[in-house]
């Protein structure tokens, strides 16, 4: 398990801290059709996964769909549908099965079992399933009864389900509404005192309110502390990298330096972009390094800054040149393409490292609403990387030029991103993976997708 | 605009109002303790608190406690006193918010009717505070029982008092209370801003938190407990570039420092403890001595020493000659100052954050750390300010053992008898920036 560290030789690149978890962590989730519980359970898994916990999603629905090939009518879900009830109990078995071998056998940490669980003997079977595997079980109950709220779910992730491919709006909707009601007269909402010796959150009202019962270790305290930090309101988050910088157009990484002309240009197009974007109440932040900081001193409103949206450290190769990396670490510099997320700088960070770091500021990020945040590239890489649910393999390379501006919406199970580039000239600090990453490989090999420089 | 932003300061203050926090509970439910705790994390994490105890004006304005009849609801004399204490106590926030720059006031009383808490809610709008309400139910025995062992009993009001008197007065007092006490009701209150915490935290109700502040004391108050343990805070055992009076850097341990691993492990041993969890940094010296236990012990980055940047690996009587300026400013403002490229013990508090939030999940835990960072946690578990923090004695070679107590934290150190150089620099007098190099060295401990 990653981060425990075993009595053996201290490994340079052992991220992690704690041990989340001895033993795997099933969350289920409860409520009624249209309460959340996909968005949240995509949520949550894309947040765990970011922070270093191996988790997977494992919905209900998805299985009943495809044993059914094609969805009729919300008559399926009739509560005196035998026919209907068998194929649902061996959706749900066959899904628990998936997390059976998720969790034992693939090294997954935690497990997300989305569907509505709606009943106390639904909830006791998972139990039972969960205590005969060795897994802890902690239930993620959403409750609403607001209809307008109710109303906006449909709209935005209902009527586009494959179940509805074929209905016009308002068909679906009603096919929908029924649907619902055919889970209500048998829901059992999770209870203070019948339930009292369950692990649980329960959500009221998209988190107006929240009852935690018996949370049990790390993971679950820090699942809770999310789960209490998420909104849906309406809202957009802007990432950017400082204006292009001195030590930039020298091809040199890290540093300290101030703009160019170009990155002061760039900061003042940042201005009137962001006046033409009439966003009310926006917040500002950035690092501590004069780079970002004189990109947001044109913006003329004010900022906060965050030393943990410093760029990542480069430890002995501050300010150094790929050239001159290669030529005075090229040892380190292969290691570096051979595994770049997990790789450490010599008196440096990792990008690992820099995920958490960051978690703060994602974990405002969630409280906030429109935000810029004006960071570097390795910064911005994770960052976008959470919003934007990617791989630890993919995160180092996900580019991020400078005097470009990503603005990125949630909407529905996920976000948009809107690439905007200012139209402002500056060099590319983008370094793909060389084909040769081989520690014994040439000079050549190693510089061959250097960007252009000075 | 946000109040008092520091910009140099390493995380946003994120508080834009200041934030009452209203404790809310019959006698003996922990509101003091809960008080004193919420008060130490939020002042060690750089947000100014203060706690205003209500009791504590009530003895000040009625000098002897006769007994528990002062409380009686239907007493006119005493009511009038008791809600003249309140008051002063609300003016008394008002100076601290307002005139001492305070960010966050603690109202430790026992709030337990409607208009009294009406009273505060009216109080917080008036002067544009956040009103925040932490309260905390119990109805099992033997936890009150327990609580009023360990702090009612000792109270300046029993001074003098035989115990099984001053139990039964106490339980007569909380009789008092129990008549008129309405909790927060999840309709009637449900535009508060609360946190309501059963049974020492089996189950939490959470409404409304509208802010940052409010979400790390969430937070905080749903990780903390009351088993008993112990934590254990210990150096690494000393190194080659301590013998040689260097700082920072990731060398191995000395002879001697072997020789302490071995007598930790020993030590620990003897604790007998089921279940204790061995935390190190990621540097080669805590790992080492962790090694020598024998144990599965894990590995923090954030547990690592403070990065000296341009100062990594040199003596003091280096950087007097490389850096003599920064060397004087840092002597200036020891807790703020950061070594250029590197970090400030402000930046330290910060990171050690989740680590000191893992401490109060967990129960048994042996910290092997570093010097800064053993000052900081140090001064978490002992509340001391800023001005202290970076001159807090962490000898090599000695064990703290901090078991929590009454409202506090009982101290024992243990020094395992194995000799090591000393690494702690005193404050010097003179710290002006152009001051000699005899003056900057005069407080520099001996080395090789």
């Amino acid at each position: 398990m990653r981060g425990c560290s075993s009595r053996s030789k201290s490994t340079q690149n052992q991220g992690k801290a704690v041990c989340m978890t001895n033993c795997p962590t099933l969350i289920v989730t409860v409520g009624l059709p249209a309460r959340g519980k996909t968005y949240i359970s995509k949520k949550l898994t894309r947040y765990l996964n970011w922070i270093g916990v191996p988790t997977r999603e494992f919905n209900v629905g998805q299985y009943r769909r495809e044993f059914l090939k094609i969805y009729k009518s919300f008559e399926f879900f009739r509560p005196d549908n035998e026919e209907g009830l068998k194929i649902r109990r061996q959706c749900a078995s066959a899904a628990l099965n998936d997390v059976r071998q998720y969790l034992t056998e693939e090294g997954g940490q935690v497990a997300v079992f989305d569907a509505t669980n709606t009943t106390r003997e639904r909830r006791d079977t998972i139990l039972e399933f969960a205590e005969q595997n060795g897994f802890k079980a902690f239930f993620v109950e959403s409750v609403c009864e607001d209809p307008e709220v109710i109303q906006e779910n449909i709209v935005q992730v209902k009527l586009g389900s494959p179940d509805y491919t074929n209905c016009n709006t308002e068909e679906a909707v009603e096919d929908f509404m029924k649907r619902i009601k055919c889970y209500e007269n048998s829901y059992e909402t999770l209870d203070e005192v019948l339930d009292r010796d369950l692990s649980f959150i329960k959500i009221m009202d998209v988190g107006q309110r929240y009852l935690v019962n018996r949370v049990l270790d790390h993971i679950q305290s820090r699942i809770v502390y999310y789960l209490m930090n998420i909104h849906i309101t309406p809202r957009s988050i802007y990432l950017c990298r400082h204006g292009e910088s001195e030590l930039n157009v020298k091809g040199r990484i890290g540093g300290d330096s101030g703009l160019t002309p170009r990155g002061k240009e760039f900061a003042k197009k940042l201005n009137q972009f962001i006046q033409t974007q009439n966003i009310s109440e926006l917040k500002v932040w950035t690092s501590q390094m004069k780079r970002t900081i004189q990109t947001a001193e044109a913006l003329n409103v004010p900022y906060e800054q965050w030393k943990v949206l410093n760029e990542i450290d480069a430890g002995v190769c501050e300010e150094m040149m790929y050239e001159e990396i290669q030529g005075n670490y090229p040892l380190e510099f292969a290691l570096r393409d051979q595994d770049k997320y997990r790789y450490r700088y010599p008196k440096g960070e990792s990008y690992e490292d820099l995920v958490q770091r960051l978690e703060p500021v994602i974990m405002e990020l969630e409280r906030q609403e429109n935000v810029l945040v004006i960071c570097h590239q390795a910064v911005m890489r994770c960052l976008l990387a959470y919003f934007l649910d990617k791989t630890a393999e993919e995160l180092p390379y996900l580019k991020c030029p400078l005097h470009t501006v990503l603005k990125l919406t949630p909407v529905a199970y996920g976000c948009k991103v809107e690439s905007i580039s200012l139209n402002v000239e500056a060099v590319n600090t983008h370094r793909e993976k060389p084909e040769n990453v081989d520690i014994h490989r040439t000079t050549e090999d190693a510089l061959q997708t250097v960007p252009a420089h000075f | 605009m946000l109040r008092f932003q520091r910009p140099h300061a390493s995380v946003p203050q994120f508080t834009n109002s200041p934030t009452v926090i209203v404790m809310v509970g019959l006698p003996a439910r922990g509101k003091t303790y809960i008080s004193k705790k919420l008060t130490r994390y939020l002042n060690w994490i750089g947000v100014t608190t203060k706690v205003f105890n209500v009791g504590q004006y009530r003895r000040e304005a009625t000098q002897s406690y006769n007994s528990y009849e002062f409380f009686k609801p239907d007493n006119l004399e005493a009511m009038k006193i008791r809600n003249a204490c309140v008051n002063t106590a609300l003016k008394d926030v008002c100076d601290y918010l307002n005139r001492d720059r305070g960010q966050v006031a603690v109202l430790d009383a026992t709030n337990t009717t409607p208009d009294r808490r009406e009273v505060i809610l009216n109080f917080g709008k008036e002067n544009g505070y956040k009103v925040f309400f932490v309260e905390s139910i119990c109805d099992d025995p033997e936890i009150i029982a327990e609580n009023i062992k360990q702090v009612k009993l000792t109270s300046p009001d029993y001074v003098g008092c035989d115990k099984e008197e001053a139990l039964a007065d106490f339980l007569k007092r909380i009789e008092c209370y129990q008549m008129t006490y309405v909790p927060l009701d999840d309709n009637k209150d449900r535009r508060l801003s609360y946190i309501k915490i059963f049974n020492v935290g089996s189950r939490y109700l959470v409404n409304r938190v509208q802010d940052h502040i409010q979400s790390r004391i969430v937070y905080y108050l749903m990780n903390i407990h009351v088993t008993p343990r112990s934590i254990y805070l210990s150096r690494h055992g000393e190194s080659e570039l301590n013998l040689v009076g260097r700082i920072g850097g990731d060398s191995g341990l000395s002879q001697r420092g072997a020789k302490f691993a071995s007598a930790l492990g020993t030590y620990m041993r003897g604790q007998c403890i089921s279940d204790l969890k061995v935390w190190t940094s990621h540097m080669k010296r805590t790992i080492q001595t962790a090694e020598a236990l024998g144990v599965q012990y894990e590995q923090w980055k954030a547990l690592n020493e403070i990065d000296a940047g341009v100062c990594e690996e040199m003596t003091y009587e280096e950087i007097q000659e490389h850096y003599p300026e920064e060397f004087a400013l840092r002597d200036q403002d020891k807790y703020r100052y950061r070594y250029p490229k590197g970090e400030s013990y402000e930046d330290l508090v910060q990171r050690l954050e989740p680590v000191i939030m893992e401490l109060e999940r967990q129960e048994n835990v042996l910290v092997i750390c570093h010097q800064a960072v053993m000052r900081c946690l140090l001064a978490y578990f002992l509340d001391k300010s800023a001005i202290e923090l970076p001159y807090l004695k962490c000898p090599l070679h000695t064990v703290l053992k901090l078991t929590p107590v009454a409202y506090g934290c009982k101290v024992e150190s243990v020094f395992l008898n194995i000799e090591a150089v000393n690494t702690h620099r005193d404050r010097p007098e003179n710290v002006d920036v152009d001051r000699d190099p005899e003056e900057a060295l005069e407080t520099v401990p001996e080395h090789i």
